[in-house]
């Protein structure tokens, strides 16, 4: 037996005893590290000062060039998990994990080589094209195998993972911080140093995941569950293969759904803390406004574990109706908060947005489970994580213009974001209208018995 | 003591240790930003 061959999925084959509840916690191993990805701002500013430690000089960084690191990372993420679903579905949580360790950790070393010798190319491959890759396989890898596990809890079991993606934010941001200012010296501003110490930290956090996965044995069920024997109404007990299901409705429309509940979450988390000032002019400090990103933080993380966990009673497509209905309403009324003046009547509606922006990536591995089955969940939602990335480039984009043209035609700051959220509300009711037409998948794209082995040849 | 008991008392152990080693430093990261989300109220 070869080193490389214990990382097969026959290898992790869980023996009788073992506890599924072990499961969860190897996948926040690895969620929880890949999370940092939304802290990785922290760096941005020190990073314009490597030359000239205590203010950028002309041969520094500048904002813009950094900014494509993160840009880089997220457009890898999507584009390996869809690309590489398959290969993590097929060969395996183990081998996924191990590999996303690999490229997580040795993106940020790599990173900080280009960080020690000032070369911006090296840190774009190092953190945004091979940390990318660590992002989108480690993103998708736990998911089916949390599932499998986890059957009369789908949503929960997604919804703890998912979590850690947005906790992970919480544990990097002071870390980074930290590490920094142990490294930094009168003429050193010490990222490089933070970066390799974060990289090695990762990947041996990572790697412990790896080693605590297991897999079901075929034909494992939790004690006392009784597996229905029919497909229901919306829960199918049949697999679609991961390129059949590009070809259904039912896989477009989810991807809309996706795509529109995170743009209209996104746009306005990139801009949260300028909106709150600018809103109640006078009323919110700086200090308070970032108060106000960190709650919103801890919104967009409980959301994901309390909403994919609901989605188990109510069902997958009842929650994205609760999103898109509730989601419409309260973008619609948060002008009018801002034009009673209510600091917390704005606070506790954008609490409820984004406990569903963070609600709507954790139940949807679960509502893709329910249309497509278990066998290639994992590859088709790495397929769907394309929606992440469109929706990370309009979102944004759609905050940031419509409130630049209002502003420059002479809308008050305070109302500038009026526009914009009326779009949000509408941008809500089309995702609810696509997830009113989402149906059961037709038996025709169900695969066949012994159909498995000829499809993945 | 059987062996399920022994299975069983051992899954414990290491389901403490496993929840441990990723919530101590997921619930550390959440009071530090619980911590930075009160100066909204003061």
């Amino acid at each position: 037996m070869t080193f490389l061959s214990i990382l097969d999925r026959n290898h992790t084959i869980a023996r009788p005893g073992f506890s599924r509840w072990l499961v969860p916690p190897a996948a926040l191993c690895v969620h929880l590290c890949i999370g940092q990805a939304y802290a990785f701002s922290v760096f941005n500013l020190p990073m314009t000062k490597l030359l000239g430690i205590t203010q950028s000089t002309p041969d520094d960084w500048n904002l813009p060039q950094l900014g494509w690191i993160f840009s880089i990372a997220i457009f890898v993420l999507g584009a390996s998990a869809a690309l590489l679903g398959r290969w993590v579905e097929e060969g395996g949580p183990r081998r996924a994990m191990f590999t996303a360790a690999l490229c997580w950790g040795g993106g940020f070393i790599l990173s900080a080589v280009g960080v020690h010798l000032h070369n911006i190319w090296l840190v774009y491959f190092g953190y945004g094209v091979l940390g990318g890759f660590g992002l989108g396989i480690g993103y998708i890898s736990p998911v089916s195998t949390l599932i499998k596990w986890l059957p009369d809890r789908p949503g929960m079991a997604t919804g703890m993972a998912i979590m850690g993606f947005g906790g992970g934010a919480f544990i990097a941001s002071p870390l980074s911080v930290w590490l920094m200012q142990q490294f930094s010296t009168p003429t050193h501003v010490g990222v490089a140093e933070t970066f390799v110490v974060m990289g090695v930290v990762y990947m041996c956090f990572m790697m412990v995941g790896a080693a605590i996965v297991r897999v079901p044995a075929p034909g494992w069920k939790p004690e006392g569950y009784v597996a229905p024997e029919q497909s229901k109404k919306l829960i199918t007990t049949k697999d679609v293969y991961v390129y059949g299901a590009l070809k259904t409705p039912q896989f477009w429309l989810i991807w809309w759904v996706l795509c529109l509940n995170v743009t209209a979450g996104i746009g306005v988390l990139g801009q949260a803390s300028a909106m709150i000032q600018e809103v109640f002019q006078g009323r919110v400090s700086v200090v308070a406004a970032a108060g106000f990103v960190g709650l919103m933080s801890l919104f967009n993380m409980g959301g994901r574990f309390f909403w994919a966990s609901t989605s188990d009673y109510i069902g997958r497509k009842n929650t994205y109706f609760v999103f898109f209905a509730l989601g419409t309403l309260l973008y619609a009324l948060v002008p009018y908060t801002g034009s009673i003046g209510s600091v917390t009547l704005f606070v506790a509606f954008y609490a409820v947005i984004f406990s569903m922006y963070g609600g709507g990536f954790a139940t949807v591995p679960a509502y893709l489970r329910d249309m497509f089955g278990t066998r290639y969940v994992g590859a088709i939602h790495g397929l769907l994580l394309t929606a992440w990335s469109m929706a990370g480039i309009f979102g944004p984009a759609l905050v940031n213009y419509i409130r630049e043209y209002n502003v420059t035609h002479g809308v008050a700051k305070a109302q500038a974001y009026n526009v914009t959220m009326y779009v949000m509300a509408v941008l809500l009711v089309i995702g609810f209208i696509c997830n009113l037409f989402v149906q059961a998948v037709h038996e025709r794209h169900h695969m066949k018995q012994g159909a498995e082995a000829a499809m993945a040849d | 003591m059987n062996s399920s008991q022994n299975t069983q008392s051992g899954n414990a152990v290491k389901l403490a240790l496993a929840w441990g080693f990723v919530g101590i430093p997921l619930v550390w990261g959440v009071l530090q930003t619980l911590a930075n989300a009160l100066k909204l109220f003061q």
